[in-house]
């Protein structure tokens, strides 16, 4: 077989057999049983000390949400601050300036919400103290953030009625310490020792070969590298984010890389089985996640390798398959894989440039984005999937005339609008804010600011709609990927897709863990014969075909205006 | 919300100093035993650096194997793609002028030959890699402007080749830079 698909193949099953066991660490850690990392518990006896936390202390659904939110406020305003007068402060060997007003917003928004979408380059628009202690940061605390989300939702189905959903500083606490911190590091040492720098030297300048002069900006780059991938992040230390050959130097940190981003979204749903005790449960979902990535793999995979039709009609050998925006060291297949999987996800870190990727390869990302619950980023995938989850069930409960049960909680006209609204939310947002991008395209293109409109496409014709579409997608879905040939760094493009990623982390969190919280009261209504089996593999086919419903209804007219029409031009 | 407020102040504190503070300056110090010491990997010449293993560089001159087209002129100081999409009219007649040029100074060769990495911008711009085809059509160039048999260059860029991963994952490619010092030092 060829070497290229069997390193995508290989990297696939070595994330599942990577997973499984992490799963049940994870559930262990959470249930507070014995772990090989139990001697971290003093430092964090220490850390509850000095913060004045009970970590006994259980919290109810709104004192859980209330203490989430607090802290993300918080965490806003020191990153809003901190990319204002970098420029001022130390740890900036390059001489990089402060950030504008705008920029500052965009980029604290982007990382207090795990989205990583990026409008300044890494190499010039941030010093180390902004990559370290910010990004970094934010890195660590925000995938932390959604996992604790996601036990508390672990907490809510676990018992049979309960108010009780944990403690949110107890959890974010040893998300840190006991999952995202050890296997960061050993990320970050294997990226070091492959060529990833990680020392704090600032830009290099040398004499090339040939007489140029250039130079190379380093920096310490692999410990950021490690979490951006481990907790779903995907912000780069450089520009060219995992596609730069000192971000991500050759196949083997290609394949650590790409399986980091999906460790920990797949291992949660392992540890949710084995934390709730219905395993069954877990691996059905499991199944369909896998069924809908497949979906979207295969196809992008088969593209990229037969190469771009425009330029096979020019005569040339396709043998290396579509290689604009791709590096010959990853090849069409990892690259393609790598599209998808960062979509899916919500990583958001690239090693393609998906800007050049082919139409087909375009749609697929854009649709992984579109569902964003195969898999899912860290905690929220779930969060998002629950929702079609509970769409599902309502109208599995229409279809037979029972009043829908989940987990032996009835759900009712309150559970369902709250799903319904978040469900509706993502098609308003996307939607409404390619409206008034497109709007404002077309009346104000020649508009006297800093970045005329009408400059801001880099292509032509539908792939300059979908640049637009990818962007607001992205920010919605808290991916943080893009199409970059978009010029994002000015006011409208800041404030319009700030905005859209804060409506698109906090309302997709509140509403799921509220919706927990209220069916978690409820009495418990034991099985009967007339349940609906939620661990059945026909009740998994009814929420994928909830969500290949939901997403079609919702997406399917920018699509055709955007890279099915693309498809449709180069294929005449 | 109050009630939040003192715990989140002292736990954002922690966390800035574990995850930003201790965190990176152990991984820094794991890295001094990596090769390059964690500042980047470098290639010498004469005792003297050249560039770096892993980051490309520009090679216009007939003498020297040429590495792919660079959206950013392969000054490391930033990094990007084109960022053009695959339809783009412009797009394509840049590509399009990109085979011209290659048939131009490899007028030996035909156009099939050429593979598509060779004409069209990496996605860092600094792509240190070719593919093994890439190499394999400008052996005659080579040959023709340094005076040396075809098969001498030919066993050189055969040397070159690095194999997939464990010699089972992902392509083949070749070290621009690597090859490139090697056919310097051939002719002496």
């Amino acid at each position: 077989m060829n070497s290229e698909l069997l390193g995508v193949i290989v990297t696939f099953l070595l994330t599942v057999l990577l997973a499984y066991p992490l799963g049940g660490y994870i559930a262990k850690v959470y249930c507070g049983e014995r772990t090989i990392l139990d001697f971290m518990k003093p430092v964090e006896r220490l850390i509850f000390r000095i913060s004045g936390i009970n970590p006994a202390e259980g919290m109810n659904w709104k004192q859980f949400l209330k203490a989430m939110l607090t802290i993300n406020m918080l965490w806003f305003v020191y990153a809003f601050f901190m990319f204002l007068l970098q420029g001022h402060l130390p740890l900036n060997p390059d001489a990089n300036p402060d950030m504008t007003p705008d920029l500052s917003f965009n980029s604290a928004i982007s990382f207090i919400t795990n989205t990583n979408w990026q409008n300044y380059s890494g190499e010039t628009g941030v010093t180390y103290l902004t990559q370290l202690f910010v990004i970094t940061f934010l890195q660590f605390v925000s995938a932390a953030t959604g996992i604790a989300c996601l036990v508390a939702m672990f907490n809510g189905l676990k018992h049979k009625t309960t108010e009780n959903l944990g403690n949110f500083w107890q959890i974010l606490t040893v998300t840190v310490t006991r999952i995202l911190l050890p296997i960061s590091i050993v990320i970050a040492v294997l990226l070091a020792f492959n060529g990833t720098p990680a020392s704090y030297d600032g830009k290099d300048t040398y004499i090339g070969l040939q007489g140029d002069t250039v130079q190379v900006s380093r920096g310490p780059a692999a410990g950021m590298i490690a979490i951006k991938h481990l907790g779903t992040n995907g912000g780069g230390w450089y520009n060219a984010n995992s596609a730069h050959p000192l971000e991500n130097p050759n196949y083997f940190t290609n394949m650590m890389e790409v399986i980091a981003q999906v460790l920990i979204p797949m291992s949660l749903l392992f540890a949710l089985g084995f934390y709730i005790k219905r395993r069954k449960f877990a691996n059905v979902i499991f199944g369909i996640m896998t069924l809908g990535m497949l979906c979207l793999v295969i196809p992008t995979i088969i593209t990229e390798i037969h190469g771009n039709p425009e330029i096979t009609r020019m005569g040339i050998s396709q043998a290396t398959g579509a290689m604009e925006g791709k590096e010959v060291r990853f090849g069409p297949a990892a690259s393609g894989y790598w599209s998808i999987v960062t979509t899916i996800i919500s990583t958001g870190s690239v090693n393609s440039m998906h800007d050049s990727s082919m139409a087909l390869s375009g749609l697929m990302q854009l649709l992984g984005m579109l569902v964003n619950g195969f898999y899912g980023g860290c905690g929220v995938g779930f969060l998002n999937y629950f929702i079609y989850i509970i769409i599902a069930v309502f109208i599995s409960g229409l279809m037979v005339g029972r009043t829908p049960e989940f987990m032996g909680h009835k759900v009712e006209a309150r559970e369902v609008k709250i799903a319904a609204l978040v469900t509706l939310l993502s098609a308003f947002i996307i939607k409404g804010g390619l409206a008034i991008a497109c709007y404002t395209l077309l009346h104000y293109s020649n508009a006297d600011w800093a970045f005329k409109p009408s400059g801001w496409l880099n292509n032509a014709g539908f792939h300059g709609f979908s640049e637009m579409m990818y962007a607001v997608t992205s920010a919605n879905a808290n991916n943080g990927s893009a199409f970059a040939g978009l010029t994002g760094n000015n006011i409208f493009w800041n404030v319009l897709l700030g905005v859209a990623i804060i409506l698109g982390r906090y309302l997709p969190i509140i509403g799921p863990i509220a919706i927990i919280g209220l069916m978690a009261k409820k009495k418990y209504v034991p099985d009967s014969a007339g349940t609906l089996k939620v661990d059945s593999i026909t009740f998994g086919a009814m929420t994928f075909g909830v969500i290949l419903i939901i997403t079609a209804l919702s997406y399917f007219p920018p699509l055709v205006l955007g890279p099915i029409a693309e498809y449709l031009s180069m294929h005449h | 919300m109050k009630k939040h407020l003192i715990p989140s102040l002292i736990l954002t504190i922690v966390f800035v100093v574990i995850c930003s503070g201790l965190y990176p300056l152990l991984i820094a110090g794991i890295s001094k035993f990596a090769p390059g010491g964690g500042k980047g990997e470098t290639l010498l010449v004469n005792g003297k650096v050249v560039g770096y293993a892993n980051i490309g560089q520009k090679f216009t001159l007939d003498k020297y194997f040429w590495s792919r087209p660079s959206a950013v002129g392969y000054n490391a100081a930033g990094s990007g793609g084109s960022n053009k999409g695959p339809s783009d009219s412009a797009y394509l007649k840049q590509v399009q002028a990109n085979i011209d040029t290659f048939m131009v100074h490899n007028p030996t060769i035909t156009k099939l030959d050429i593979p598509a990495d060779m004409v069209t911008a990496s996605g860092s711009g600094l792509d240190p890699d070719i593919s093994v085809q890439g190499a394999l059509v400008q052996v005659n160039r080579i040959a023709k402007v340094r005076n040396l048999a075809p098969e001498q260059v030919l066993a050189l860029v055969n040397a070159h080749v690095e194999k997939p991963l464990l010699g089972l994952f992902g392509p083949a490619k070749i070290n621009v830079l690597k090859l490139n010092i090697a056919l310097d030092e051939l002719k002496k």
